[in-house]
């Protein structure tokens, strides 16, 4: 289980003079499920591009197991790719496309065979085998993507937002799928997204990316506990900062600061609260959303700023809600939880 | 009183007539449809598929050998003659093989012109790579095939660029006769495969690489098989050109002679043989049709 699987060293790349990736730094240990995530054009997809070798970078190194693979073609790396689209071969059926790697490397026919209806298997597609890509729902062919990558047992398995044209049900289900099998087989997964909630739900570690560079690497607890910059405090999960004059009379000291909207209970104004851990400030609800399980308050602070709180509706009857827009509320949540994000320039 | 009534009401009844009618055939989508396609159909039934008709039953004529005049009883005899006459089972294999041979030389042409066109030129030049490759379809065929006569008449520039290598042009013959139709019927080879290749995704080439296939590997199990049905929709084209044309034949084939030529030749004399003849490159073509169905080409016309 120890040990690397991948090592990207100051890795860089440039399309024409925009710059993709600027300087990435990062270990992913064997049998992890990493994920990388950020917004569109943050650089994740090119630095997955460049471990497959798809892309090469224009400074840095990429090492696989130890080995510089940074001037190695992708046929000559030991990574197979789950692509955004798919990518299968529409002209082959879907054994075809599984056992197509098989194939490649010379596996005997019977053999290929055997281990292509086995993927297909992991992936509960049985019977399958035979169709083109082109008679499967966007979820199946998923599915055979996944087995195609998977069947030649690859070092590391690269995943470019495989979910992202699946509907939420369906990729709720594959979330949960993906992360079994990962177990499973104990492939290392480098898994790209830009849906902080898919990474948090799967991974064992997370890098958040953001132009280009890395701005954090933790568990998915740390990342979302304790962001280490701004921008992951806001990207994962919802922004909520306390900054500048209002967070000093709030917090009590100069900084800024991240509370998650779930550790904030919306209290009445007039309830007092003096235990020592806990901090409480007074405002206005500004808005109300009404989630279903849950609602969410935004309320502005007498102190300044605004904070969003969400309310499980265990005690508060959903319907009304809505009645507490415009009232005085006070908030409170536990220090610990106001956690002080470093900000850099 | 009058004229105030009468305003609004005459601009707008024509366009009330126009707008019911509309509504008519909204509501009578088979009614809209046969209106529509009525002149076409018509206009491919009688002109078309009538002339057609006329060809295969003219070709179960005989015409009296003294006279010159088209007997109108029915007999196979053309048939029988076609088949049975050496001269002209000879004329259809060659013009068969002359087809053949254009269409196999347009595709080696086509493949790597295509390739670079769609896939390795700048995307910038790409347009104008494909309008360069259609511009000779502007001139007129004969002026091109005159062109070739030129080229390969005796000491022409085929000779005398040749001659420094110990050899000389291949004259006016069947040599030529290939080589001129493979220069007119290349743009419908090319045109297809470079769009063909120009749609292929790449990241079907890359998850090719990505499973470890080195590019002559992907070229082979990804790109050609993809690119096959554009090669056969190509191919009908130069097949069907090459197996009609007497034309080039009779300007650059020397006393080469393919279906073509006998057509011409028996039209005045013998307009039943003829029009057998003309049934060959029709059936002939009806199987190929029906061969490349087979490769998903027709699909992709």
């Amino acid at each position: 289980m120890e040990g690397s699987a991948i090592r990207l060293h100051d890795l860089r790349k440039s399309f024409g003079g925009t710059t993709a990736v600027a300087g990435v730094d990062l270990e992913i240990r064997d049998g992890e499920f990493f994920s990388m995530l950020g917004p569109s054009g943050s650089g994740k997809t090119t630095v997955l591009r460049m471990i497959a070798g798809f892309e090469s970078p224009t400074a840095g190194r990429i090492e696989l197991a130890g080995q510089d693979v940074t001037r190695r073609a992708p046929f000559e790396r030991d990574v197979h790719t789950v692509f955004q689209d798919y990518a299968l071969f529409p002209h082959m059926t879907v054994e075809q496309n599984v056992a197509y790697g098989l194939k490649i490397r010379k596996v005997p026919r019977a053999e290929r065979l055997v281990r292509a209806r086995k993927a297909l298997a992991e992936v509960r597609l049985d019977g399958y085998g035979g169709r083109r890509p082109a008679q499967l729902s966007g979820g199946q062919r998923q599915r055979v993507a996944l087995a195609r990558a998977l069947v030649g047992r690859p070092r590391v398995l690269l995943l470019d937002e495989p979910l992202g044209a699946l509907d939420l049900k369906l990729r709720e289900q594959m979330q949960v799928e993906l992360k079994a099998l990962q177990r499973e087989v104990g492939i290392t997964f480098v898994f790209v997204t830009h849906d902080q909630e898919e990474a948090l739900t799967m991974s064992d570690r997370i890098a958040v990316f953001h132009q280009g560079r890395i701005e954090q690497v933790g568990t998915p607890a740390e990342i979302y506990e304790r962001p280490a910059t701004p921008f992951v405090a806001s990207f994962v999960g919802t922004s909520n900062l306390l900054a500048g004059e209002a967070a000093h009379r709030v917090v009590g000291a100069p900084g800024t600061y991240s509370i998650r909207p779930e550790k904030i209970r919306v209290l009445k104004e007039s309830a007092d609260a003096d235990e020592p851990e806990h901090a409480t400030a007074a405002g206005t609800v500004a808005e109300v959303v009404y989630l279903g399980d849950a609602t969410r308050f935004l309320v502005d602070l007498d102190a300044g700023g605004r904070l969003t709180a969400l309310q499980q509706n265990l005690e508060t009857s959903s319907e009304d809600v809505a009645a507490y827009r415009g009232t005085r509320v006070r908030l409170q949540w536990h220090r610990r939880h106001a956690v002080e994000v470093p900000t850099t320039g | 009183m009058t004229l105030v009534e009468a305003q609004p009401a005459g601009p707008a009844a024509p366009a009330g007539a126009v707008r019911r009618l509309a509504g008519a055939l909204h509501r009578r989508p088979r009614l809209q449809l046969t209106l529509l396609l009525a002149a076409p159909l018509l206009w491919l039934a009688v002109l078309y598929l009538g002339s057609l008709t006329v060809l295969f039953v003219s070709a179960f004529w005989t015409t009296d050998s003294f006279t010159s005049e088209v007997v109108k009883v029915w007999s196979t005899d053309n048939f029988h003659e076609l088949f049975t006459t050496p001269v002209y089972r000879q004329v259809v294999l060659r013009s068969i093989g002359v087809a053949l041979a254009v269409t196999v030389l347009c595709v080696v042409i086509a493949f790597p012109v295509a390739f670079y066109t769609a896939r390795v030129a700048r995307p910038k030049w790409r347009p104008l790579l494909v309008v360069a490759i259609l511009t000779p379809l502007w001139a007129s065929y004969l002026v091109k095939v005159y062109a070739w006569r030129l080229i390969l008449s005796e000491g022409g520039p085929a000779d005398w660029l040749l001659k420094p290598l110990g050899l000389s042009g291949p004259g006016y013959g069947l040599p030529a006769t290939v080589l001129t139709l493979t220069y007119l019927w290349l743009p419908y080879m090319i045109l297809p495969v470079h769009t063909a290749l120009e749609q292929l995704p790449d990241n079907l080439l890359d998850a090719s690489a990505d499973l470890g296939a080195r590019p002559g590997r992907t070229f082979r199990s990804v790109v050609v098989p993809m690119v096959l049905p554009a090669v056969a929709a190509g191919s009908i084209f130069t097949f069907s050109l090459s197996l009609g044309d007497y034309i080039t034949v009779q300007i650059v084939g020397g006393k080469t002679q393919l279906i073509g030529n006998l057509v011409y030749s028996n039209f005045e004399l013998n307009l039943p043989m003829a029009a057998a003849l003309g049934t060959v490159p029709v059936v002939v073509i009806v199987v190929y049709l029906l061969a490349m169905r087979r490769t998903g080409a027709l699909s992709s016309l």
